[in-house]
C-alpha cells in the first residue's frame, strides 16, 4: 500500500456565520487500521466524518483519500470516489421503508454501473457476511434494530469499499445489539477494511486499537500521536 | 510527493434503473401519485374526448353526405320585389330537366289552404304547424328519402286521398305505422296513411309535411299545379353551371324572385360551427391539462422535501448531482406519462361511447393521442424540472442530517 487511506493536512471547516466545525486537523488513518473518534458533541466529529467522507468540502486544506486529492475532483468523479472507496453507516440507519432488505442492499450499489442481476447478487452476498442470509425478503419493519443496522452496514460493504465510515452505528441500538454490530465490524477490519467509527461510548471507543479524541474542532489526543507527529510533516 | 490519483468516470446508469428509481416515489406513495396523474388525466382525457368527439361527427357527416350526395341543388319560388310568394311557372322542371349535366329533376307544391289534423274533432285553429305537399312520384329517389314504414306513393295512390307523412308529422300526429285504417283529414278530406319518412337530411321542410300525389291535389284539395321547391340533381363536375343558370330556366321571366341553394353546404356550416365550438372546448381541456400541471409540479416540489434522507443517502452511495436530478425527472415524468395514457384511455372510451350511442363512427385521431402523450411528456419535464435541480443542489451533509 503506497498510499495512506485518509490523510488530513491542517484541514478546516467554518460554517457561514463563523463557526468553526474544524480547525487545522491533520490525520493520516492506514490501510487496513480501526480508528474510534471520539469527543462530546459539537467537538467536530461529524463534520470530520463527512469531510473524509466528500459529503463535505474543507473551507481549506488537503484532504486525501487513497491518494485522490478531493479538492481537485468535480462532482461526478468525487460521486463515482464514493461509489467505489467509501461506505457509510448511519445511526438512523437511513434504509427505504416497505423495501426487502436485498432490494435495500442493492440499492448500495446502484451508483456503480453494475447489471441489476449482479448487484442483487453481491447484496445477498454482503447480506449473508453479516449474517442475515435468512432475512432476505424481510422489510426494514420486520427487523430488530440490530438487524436494520447489519442490513446498512451490508449496504456500505456490499461493494467491497477500503474504507467505511460509522456514524454511532450502536447509537440508536441497545447493548447486546450494539455489541453485535461492533463485533461484526470488527471481522470486516479483519478482513482488511479500514474503518473509522464516531462513537460516544467510551468503552466501545477503548476496545479498539486507535482512539482519536476531539475537542472543539481540534484533535486533543491520538493514541498514535507518535505516527500522527512524525508522518503529519511527510505528507505535507 | 506522492503523484495525486484520478478515480475513474462516474457511472452510468441503465434506463432501467433510470424507470426504476424514478418509480420509487410513485410506489412508496401511491394515493398522491394517483391523484396527481389523475389531474394530468382529466386534463388529456377533455382533449382527446373533445377532439374525438368532434372527429366522430365529422366522420358521421361524410358518411351523410356521401349517402345523399353533395349534388343536389334546391330552388325554391322565393319572393317578389313587392315581398308577396312568388310562383314557378308549372313548365320550371321539365325546362330544368333540358340542361345539359342535370340527371334528375323532382318537385313539391305546397299547399297553404289544405290544413292537416288528425281527425274531422279536432278544433280548426289546431293546425299544428303542419304543411301539406304535392310531391312527385320521383321525389324520394331525387332527395335521398326513405321510408321508416309504408311505402312510397306510385301511380295509382298519386290519384286517391293517400299520403307519406314525414317524420316529424307522423309523431306530431300521433301516427306510429302507415296502414289501411290509419287516416288524417287534409283540407277536409279524409287521406289514408301509405307511408312515414325518415328524416331528410338534405330536405328538413319535408320532415314537417305531408306529402300527396300531385292530381289528387289538383282535383280534390285546389292545388294550382304550380311547384314551390324543385330538386335538382346534377353531375358533380358541372354542378357549378346548372347552378348559375338554374334560377333563369326555372323562371325566366323573374329570375331574381327565385333561391337556389345547395342543402349539403348548410350540413357543412353547421359542422364548421360545430368545429369552431370544439376549439373553444380544446381551449378548455389545455387549462385543465395545465391545472393538472401545477398539480404534479406540487407533487414534486414536495416530493423532495419530503425525502431530503433519501437524497442524502443516495449521494453517499454515490449518485451524482445529475442523477439526482435524473431520478426526480424521471418520477415527474413517469407521474405525467401515467396520467396521460390514462387520460387517452378515459378520453377514447367516452368517445367510443357517445359515438355508438349516438349512431356514428367512433373516431380517435392518432394525432389527438400522440399529441396527447407528447404533452405530457413536456408538461412532466416542465413541472419536474425545478423540483429536480433543487433536488440536486441539496448539500448531502444537510440532506442527511434531515430526520
Amino acid at each position: 500500500m503506497t498510499y495512506p487511506m485518509i490523510a488530513l493536512t491542517e484541514v478546516s471547516r467554518a460554517y457561514p456565520g463563523g463557526v468553526a466545525a474544524l480547525r487545522a486537523v491533520s490525520l493520516r488513518v492506514e490501510h487496513g487500521e480501526l480508528v474510534a473518534v471520539v469527543g462530546p458533541s459539537g467537538s467536530g466529529k461529524s463534520t470530520l466524518l463527512n469531510v473524509v467522507g466528500t459529503l463535505d468540502r474543507p473551507t481549506s486544506g488537503a484532504v486525501r483519500l487513497d491518494g485522490h486529492d478531493v479538492a481537485a475532483l468535480s462532482d461526478g468523479r468525487l460521486s463515482a470516489l464514493r461509489a467505489t472507496t467509501i461506505g457509510f453507516v448511519f445511526q438512523h440507519f437511513h434504509l427505504a421503508a416497505r423495501v426487502p432488505a436485498l432490494d435495500n442492499v442493492a440499492d448500495g450499489l446502484l451508483y456503480t454501473g453494475l447489471r441489476r442481476s449482479e448487484r442483487r447478487r453481491r447484496a445477498a452476498d454482503a447480506l449473508e457476511r453479516v449474517g442475515l442470509g435468512h432475512r432476505l425478503d424481510h422489510e426494514p419493519h420486520e427487523l430488530s434494530g440490530g438487524e436494520r443496522q447489519r442490513v446498512a452496514i451490508a449496504r456500505a460493504v456490499a461493494g467491497e469499499p477500503p474504507l467505511l465510515l460509522a456514524d454511532e452505528p450502536t447509537g440508536a441500538l441497545d447493548s447486546v445489539s450494539g455489541a453485535g454490530v461492533m463485533d461484526l465490524l470488527r471481522e470486516l477490519n479483519a478482513a482488511g477494511t479500514t474503518i473509522v467509527i464516531i462513537t460516544h461510548d467510551h468503552e466501545i471507543a477503548g476496545s479498539l486499537p486507535r482512539q482519536v479524541s476531539m475537542r472543539d474542532g481540534r484533535i486533543v489526543a491520538d493514541s498514535a500521536a507518535g505516527v500522527l507527529a512524525t508522518e503529519g510533516r511527510v505528507t505535507r | 510527493m506522492m503523484p495525486v490519483r484520478t478515480p475513474p468516470a462516474p457511472a452510468r446508469m441503465r434506463p432501467g434503473d433510470v424507470v426504476r428509481v424514478g418509480a420509487v416515489g410513485l410506489r412508496t406513495r401511491p394515493l398522491r401519485a394517483f391523484l396527481s396523474a389523475l389531474g394530468i388525466a382529466i386534463g388529456i382525457a377533455a382533449m382527446v374526448g373533445v377532439v374525438g368527439l368532434s372527429s366522430s361527427s365529422g366522420a358521421e357527416l361524410d358518411r351523410t353526405l356521401s349517402a345523399l350526395g353533395t349534388n343536389l341543388l334546391t330552388v325554391s319560388a322565393g319572393n317578389t320585389l313587392t315581398g308577396e310568394a312568388a310562383r314557378l311557372p308549372v313548365e320550371a322542371e321539365a325546362m330544368i330537366e333540358r340542361v345539359g349535366p342535370v340527371q334528375a329533376v323532382s318537385s313539391v307544391g305546397k299547399i297553404p289552404e289544405a290544413k292537416v289534423y288528425r281527425s274531422e274533432r279536432i278544433p280548426e285553429v289546431q293546425t299544428g304547424g303542419l304543411s301539406t305537399y304535392a310531391a312527385r312520384l320521383d321525389l324520394p329517389a331525387t332527395i335521398g328519402a326513405t321510408l321508416r314504414d309504408g311505402i312510397w306513393l306510385n301511380a295509382a295512390t298519386e290519384r286517391h286521398p293517400a299520403a307519406v307523412l314525414g317524420a316529424s308529422a307522423a309523431r306530431r300526429l300521433g301516427v306510429g305505422a302507415a296502414g289501411p285504417d290509419t287516416q288524417v283529414v287534409v283540407g277536409g278530406v279524409r287521406f289514408t296513411v301509405v307511408g312515414v319518412l325518415n328524416p331528410v337530411a338534405l330536405a328538413t321542410d319535408l320532415d314537417n309535411g305531408v306529402l300527396v300525389g300531385w292530381p289528387v291535389a289538383e282535383k280534390r284539395l285546389g292545388f294550382d299545379g304550380h311547384p314551390t321547391t324543385l330538386y335538382t340533381r346534377a353531375e358533380e363536375a358541372g354542378l357549378e353551371a346548372v347552378r348559375e343558370v338554374l334560377a333563369g330556366t326555372a323562371n325566366p321571366e323573374a329570375p331574381n324572385e327565385v333561391d337556389v341553394s345547395r342543402p349539403s353546404d348548410a350540413l357543412a356550416a353547421k359542422q364548421a360551427t360545430s368545429q369552431a365550438f370544439a376549439g373553444l372546448l380544446l381551449g378548455v381541456g389545455a387549462v385543465a391539462l395545465l391545472v393538472g400541471g401545477v398539480g404534479v409540479a406540487n407533487t414534486m416540489v414536495i416530493s423532495v422535501l419530503e425525502r431530503r434522507a433519501e437524497i442524502g443517502l443516495r449521494r453517499s452511495l454515490g449518485a451524482t448531482r445529475g442523477q439526482v436530478r435524473t431520478q426526480f425527472l424521471a418520477e415527474s415524468l413517469l407521474l405525467s406519462l401515467l396520467g396521460g395514457a390514462g387520460g387517452v384511455l378515459l378520453g377514447t372510451a367516452v368517445t367510443t361511447g357517445y359515438a355508438l350511442y349516438s349512431g356514428w363512427p367512433p373516431v380517435v385521431p392518432a394525432w389527438a393521442t400522440a399529441g396527447g402523450l407528447v404533452a405530457t411528456l413536456a408538461i412532466g419535464a416542465v413541472a419536474g424540472l425545478y423540483p429536480a435541480v433543487r433536488a440536486s443542489r441539496l448539500s448531502p451533509t444537510e440532506a442527511l442530517s434531515t430526520p
